[in-house]
């Protein structure tokens, strides 16, 4: 006979119950508990700087900026939990975007073709890189860090020598709406519209959710987290445009409405979820993170998964580019420097363990927007740039620590 | 006379200079319990990981059916129905028990993504079939004792109709009631007619489970007989000095 019961929980702690009881026993504590934080930093940010923080126009621009970090945390979670780790996603961004930029300006610089070409060089480019990097790393054994460490320092370089270390501006200017400028955003009825089509999902998936436990005979399909959840996501999408719709064209009542690379990001943090968590795949990435020597015993190809995920990294930082070379509508090679740091931060501030085995997409997504919030309003209030960075590194490394004390606490 | 389940037919593997197996050769009828004797590093894991796949021989032939086979890696073994319990269980301490029982052979659609009702239904039946005992099948192994952890590699052995079966020291980690199960799935599964391997340093299961005792030292075969034949002296022999008792050294030399 089987026994199926509720596994104890180990924790007497009021915060936690309070939370898991909200989430009806299967929410992500973790995740709900950074929210918080987020939510704590928003509100402080907002008070110190006068309304500013939480006005439209600075909330799109916060959107934007965390798009680059958000989707390349999404690829990094899966290389951490793999227990490697990418240190040349920031010299990957500027290479990418030195060649794309290229492609471009220089090689079809009348082409109405040249923005789609670009991007998929610079896609094509990445995956490359990744594939390059994960062999060494999968195949010839080299430590992840060694290998992403050499690559850190040879893309850099080899973006410098690809141009001369000269800026190319400005690109294509179909290829600037995947930047989210002024013409890179939906406007106000097509962002309504997401809106709806977000929750549309989202209470689709609730219905079908509800429809498979009742066949399996469940006598309760939907616990109050579901609902919860469900509504939550729904308030996130309508606010979201909400706000962006409040912020108007400079010089015009036409609102903006969602940038480009946000619909990219939201686009990559779905897709990236139902890998990690539905997909094959992302369930063979987390055995090889959980114990490499079991994942390879019971028959799954440990080191293939190792160059598919760099290979995934590849592509991200791909994506990344694009959209930050469209956004600052020039391709430098020094784009994206220290951009590696920002990256493995959000994924470790999102909960991703670098320990292996562990890490949530969404997380990270969080994890990106606690680190650009911050930056952000130390931006508005003000502060030197390497007082920002201080405060953003001793940021990373309390985050680790709590999440270090987190998982003692809860070992399951 | 019948041809056995699986035969390994002068096997070698050395790793540097070192003959880990040599020269030897094993027998599994159907409904055979064989155990696999012999000291530390005498060569009977390395012996059973060339049968798993773990690591390919560098010589010899090892035949399933009658039919010579290449078991190159853990999934050509899978295929060929050879299923390996092994020593540290082969688990994922940060998936569930579902994920580990699927591991590397999950049921999915045609585009990859996971089926996990079906995942689930068909591990509840194994576990029921089995009489194994998992609190929770959606708790992480992790949080499972070292009985549950068992049962787990267990049920993932047995779920996809292992021919051969290989325990690598199946009840090293357990207490007496949890011994006393594998016992008895060990006796249901001989009769069900899988062959298996049991590797294990307790006498007196040993004896009592097994059909043929097969004692190697240092990377040799000392010999293989009939448990019956044997009395525990006589197989301590075999593993402590590497020689036959002297009664059966007589009748093949």
């Amino acid at each position: 006979m089987t026994t199926v019961s509720q596994p104890v929980s180990s924790s007497s702690k009021v915060l936690p119950r309070l939370l898991r009881a909200i989430g009806g026993g299967h929410a992500d504590t973790r995740l709900m508990a950074m929210v918080g934080v987020l939510a704590l930093i928003w509100l402080c940010a907002n008070i110190l700087t006068g309304g500013v923080f939480l006005s439209p126009r600075n909330l799109f621009n916060l959107s934007l900026q965390v798009s680059v970090v958000a989707i390349m945390a999404s690829g990094m979670i899966l290389v951490i939990v793999t227990r490697h780790i990418d240190l040349s996603v920031g010299s990957q961004v500027g290479f990418l975007g030195v060649l794309g930029g290229l492609v471009q300006s220089v090689w079809l610089p009348d082409s109405v073709h040249a923005w789609w070409i670009a991007s998929l060089v610079i896609l094509g480019g990445g995956v490359f890189i990744g594939l390059i990097q994960g062999a060494l790393v999968a195949y010839a054994r080299i430590p992840s860090f060694v290998v992403t460490l050499g690559g850190l320092l040879f893309l850099r370089n080899a973006a410098y020598e690809l141009n001369d270390g000269t800026t190319i501006a400005p690109l294509s200017e179909i290829f600037q709406i995947l930047g989210g400028g002024q013409n890179g955003v939906l406007g106000g009825p097509l962002s309504w519209l997401f809106a709806f089509v977000v929750a549309g999902i989202v209470v689709g998936s609730l219905v079908r959710k509800h429809r498979r436990k009742r066949r399996l005979g469940i006598q309760k399909p939907l616990q109050a987290s579901d609902y919860f959840s469900a509504a939550a996501w729904c308030a996130c999408a309508f606010g979201f445009v909400a706000i962006v719709n409040s912020y108007n064209k400079p010089g015009t009542d036409e609102p903006m409405g969602m940038a480009f690379p946000v619909l990219i990001l939201i686009a990559v943090t779905a897709a990236m979820t139902l890998v990690a968590k539905r997909h094959r795949f992302g369930r063979h990435v987390f055995a090889v993170g959980g114990d490499p020597q079991s994942a390879r015993l019971t028959g799954i190809n440990t080191q293939r998964v190792v160059l598919k995920v760099f290979a995934l990294m590849g592509l991200l930082s791909g994506l990344a580019s694009i959209v930050l070379t469209a956004r600052l509508n020039a391709a430098a090679s020094g784009a994206g420097t220290m951009m590696e740091l920002y990256v493995i931060a959000a994924a470790v501030i999102g909960g991703t363990s670098l320990a292996g085995g562990a890490g949530t997409i969404l997380g990270g997504c969080v994890g990106a927007l606690i680190m650009q919030s911050l930056q952000s309003a130390m931006v508005l209030l003000g502060i030197p740039s390497p007082t920002q960075s201080m405060v953003l590194a001793g940021v990373l490394v309390v985050a680790v620590w709590i999440d270090t004390m987190w998982r003692e606490r809860r070992p399951s | 006379m019948t041809t056995p389940l699986l035969e390994a037919r002068n096997v070698n593997k050395a790793f540097g200079g070192v003959h880990a197996v040599e020269n030897v050769s094993v027998s599994l009828m159907p409904g055979e319990v064989v155990a696999l004797l012999g000291h530390n590093g005498a060569g009977k894991s390395t012996f059973i990981k060339m049968l798993s796949g773990v690591f390919p021989a560098d010589s010899g032939q090892i035949l399933i059916d009658g039919k010579s086979v290449d078991i190159r890696s853990p999934h050509d073994a899978q295929e060929l129905g050879i299923e390996t319990i092994h020593q540290t269980l082969a688990l994922a301490d940060n998936l569930d028990a579902v994920s580990n029982l699927f591991l590397g052979r999950e049921q999915t659609d045609r585009f990859g993504f996971l089926d996990t009702e079906a995942m689930e239904h068909g591990a509840r039946q194994t576990i029921e079939r089995m009489r194994l005992r998992i609190p929770s099948l959606n708790a992480s192994v992790r949080s499972m004792s070292g009985g549950q952890r068992q049962a787990v590699a267990i049920a993932r052995a047995l779920h996809f109709n292992a021919r051969i079966l290989i325990m690598d020291e199946p009840t090293a980690a357990l207490g007496p009631e949890e011994t006393k199960n594998v016992g008895l799935l060990i006796q249901e599964l001989k009769r069900q007619g899988l062959g298996i391997f049991l590797i294990s340093h307790d006498m007196h299961d040993v004896f009592q489970l097994s059909d043929r005792i097969t004692v190697m030292k240092s990377g040799r075969l000392v010999g293989s007989y009939p448990t019956k034949e044997l009395t525990q002296d006589d197989a301590l022999e075999m593993i402590i000095l590497g020689r036959k008792p002297a009664r059966f050294a007589a009748a093949t030399a």
